[in-house]
């Protein structure tokens, strides 16, 4: 076999892998603005600031520690404890149902039947508020995070693809394990929005708020339940890329890596989410592999975008949209 | 009137019980326009009760304040025996009122049977969790929903089109879809918005026949805004008449046609 080929075959899976998690985070942002119109900013720093409380949950930080030692005079920092991470996780997934309660109560109650681009403000505003409030809650230096999921190389593929090829296959254990892991939440949501009566009901909030009311479904209850749903992708997205690189701030910029997701497979579609994330992915992955080199590499930074752009001039309902043709 | 706390017997033998629904001095302002102006009227249990009425007259927005769309700046209103405190919409559909709109408002995204079924979330009581750890529990009760669903799109006549994205639905038909909508929930009170506007006169029967029989077979009480005065005439046991956001007349639909406020709202005589 072609040298190419085989090199293109592991890049093709890394690009799947990669995918994976792009699909995830856009399905944070689908997940809201299909059940209220509200495009979520911040879903990114969402994905920092729950990453930070995880660490430090785990890591048993007095939250606010700066805060209080000015104004007390005293020097906390640490409770002295370590928190298991299974238990750390959920804590944390409590301050994120807490969180998606205070943004409804707190702003988006204040706002409904705003213009979205008014909605869309205030989500800036909240990306803005959470990232300073993280770094006053746990301090802005880098943490490593870790969470007990497996690292390295999996040299079971390793040996295999040796075995066929002549050439071991470099798969990390953490992309394995992050893609089992995005694609299990995946199948959990669109079950969730398909067979129960919670998803039901989101279905109708996002399809007509009045029919919705008719019906018997709390606004208000959905929004808080999309939100914290949206807290969860965000916990789970900041696990994988924190365990990965660290949580830092850079952690909340895999939002921007959401967005030619969105723009490929639509703002509204579950499925279209899933796909563009895997074909994102793949390209980016595959036209570095090949087209990289001829032109300087360097690729990834852009490339998402202009297949996206390129996407919607032909397609500007996205993959599953249907045509819109209009009325005259 | 026929006033007795016990109910009454209709004309054709339909046995009409006390009241369900009380409205008492409802007042309700837009700014400076007065839309309901101290109306006060009852709903007894088993009876299709109309309000008619000139446009703008008021009508929807009574129906509205019942259904908690619009909360009143002043008035009781007395659901089965209590006062009812202010509530929001959609507490108000899980006490068991259902209602259709004068402009429709389905959900255009869903097939037929999808929206049917949305009709039963006030009926689905099985939580998240046991949703996801006991699915026969949760089966069991979807079958039973999907059952009913079935049945009443049986009922109205519109199997052919179940599975058909209700978007793609000529208008009288979605009309259909959403009484079916808001029968499935099995409503104690059913509040419909003009459920005839728009159609051919062909359309109109279907729909007054329909509308008789679910009173007749389900016993479901129902409150209904008309235009068109015959139809009114021949569907409801009693009519309340608005206009200009106040009541002009009340009783069978003989003793309203003969009211001289009413023939004088209805002939357009000028208001001065
Ligand atoms: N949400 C609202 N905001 C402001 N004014 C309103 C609102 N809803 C109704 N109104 C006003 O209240 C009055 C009564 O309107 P309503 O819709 O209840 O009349 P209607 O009897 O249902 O008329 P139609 O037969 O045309 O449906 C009108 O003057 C209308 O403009
Ligand atoms: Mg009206």
């Amino acid at each position: 076999m072609p040298d190419t080929l085989i090199f293109g075959m592991e890049v093709f899976l890394n690009g799947l892998m990669a995918g994976v998690l792009y699909a995830l985070v856009a399905l944070g942002f689908v997940l809201i603005y299909k059940a209220s119109g509200i495009f979520n900013y911040a879903q990114g720093v969402m994905a920092l600031f729950a990453a930070m409380t995880l660490v430090g949950i785990m890591e048993g930080q007095v939250p606010f520690a700066h805060l209080i030692n000015a104004i007390l005079g005293t020097e906390v920092h640490h409770f002295g404890w370590h928190i298991p991470a299974f238990l750390a996780i959920l804590l944390t997934m409590g301050v994120m149902v807490f969180l998606a309660w205070a943004v409804q109560r707190l702003i988006f109650r204040h706002l409904v039947n705003q213009e979205p681009i008014i909605l869309f403000m205030a989500t800036i505003g909240l990306a803005y508020f959470l990232e300073g409030l993280g770094d006053i809650m746990w301090g802005a230096d880098i943490k490593k995070l870790d969470v007990g999921l497996p690292q390295g190389i999996n040299t079971a593929i390793d040996e295999v693809t040796y075995g066929w090829f002549g050439y071991g296959f470099f798969i990390d254990n953490l992309d394995i394990v992050a893609t089992v892991i995005a694609a299990l939440l995946v199948v959990v949501l669109v079950m969730f929005s398909q067979y129960t009566k919670q998803g039901r009901a989101m279905r109708a909030v996002a399809d007509d708020h009045q029919a919705a009311l008719s019906v018997g479904v709390s606004l208000n209850f959905i929004w808080i339940m999309v939100w914290s749903v949206a807290g969860f992708v965000a916990l789970v997205a900041g696990i994988m890329w924190g365990t990965k690189s660290g949580v830092q701030f850079s952690l909340s910029l895999i939002a921007l890596k959401a967005l030619p997701v969105l723009m490929l497979g639509g703002f509204t579609s579950i499925p279209g989410a899933i796909v563009g994330g895997l074909i994102i992915g793949v390209g980016e992955k595959l036209f570095e592999f090949l087209v990289g080199p001829l032109i300087g590499g360097a690729t990834e930074n852009w490339f998402a975008y202009v297949l996206a752009l390129i996407f919607l001039v032909f397609r500007p309902q996205g993959l599953f949209g249907e045509k819109i043709i209009e009325r005259v | 009137m026929k006033d007795m706390e016990e109910g009454y017997i209709t004309e054709d033998g339909r046995k009409i019980g006390g009241v369900v629904m009380e409205m008492k001095n409802i007042t309700l302002r837009f700014g400076g326009v007065v839309a309901i102006k101290d109306i006060s009227f009852d709903i007894r249990e088993g009876e299709i009760r109309a309000i008619i009425g000139p446009n703008g007259a008021g009508k929807s927005s009574m129906l509205n304040v019942i259904s908690g769309f619009y909360v009143p700046q002043e008035g009781e209103v007395w659901f089965r025996g209590e006062k009812r405190p202010p509530m929001k919409p959609f507490q108000v559909a899980r006490q068991g009122i259902a209602r259709t709109f004068q402009n429709i408002a389905l959900f255009e995204g869903m097939t037929v049977l999808d929206n049917v079924m949305t009709g039963r979330l006030t009926h689905m009581t099985t939580g998240l969790f046991t949703q996801a750890i006991w699915k026969g529990r949760a089966e069991a009760e979807e079958v039973e929903n999907r059952e009913k669903a079935e049945r009443i799109i049986d009922f109205l006549e519109i199997q052919s089109i179940r599975k058909t994205p209700v978007a793609r639905l000529p208008y009288g038909l979605k009309k259909r879809v959403e009484l079916a909508r808001a029968l499935v929930a099995e409503p104690k009170l059913l509040l419909l918005d003009e459920p005839m506007a728009g159609m051919n006169v062909e359309e109109k029967e279907d729909m007054s026949r329909f509308i008789l029989d679910v009173n007749d077979e389900f016993g479901t009480t129902i409150a209904l805004i008309e235009h068109d005065m015959g139809v009114v005439m021949d569907l409801s046991d009693r009519v309340v008449v608005m206009d200009y956001g106040k009541k002009i007349g009340d009783g069978t639909p003989d003793e309203v046609r003969s009211n001289q406020d009413v023939i004088d709202a209805y002939l357009g005589v000028s208001h001065d």
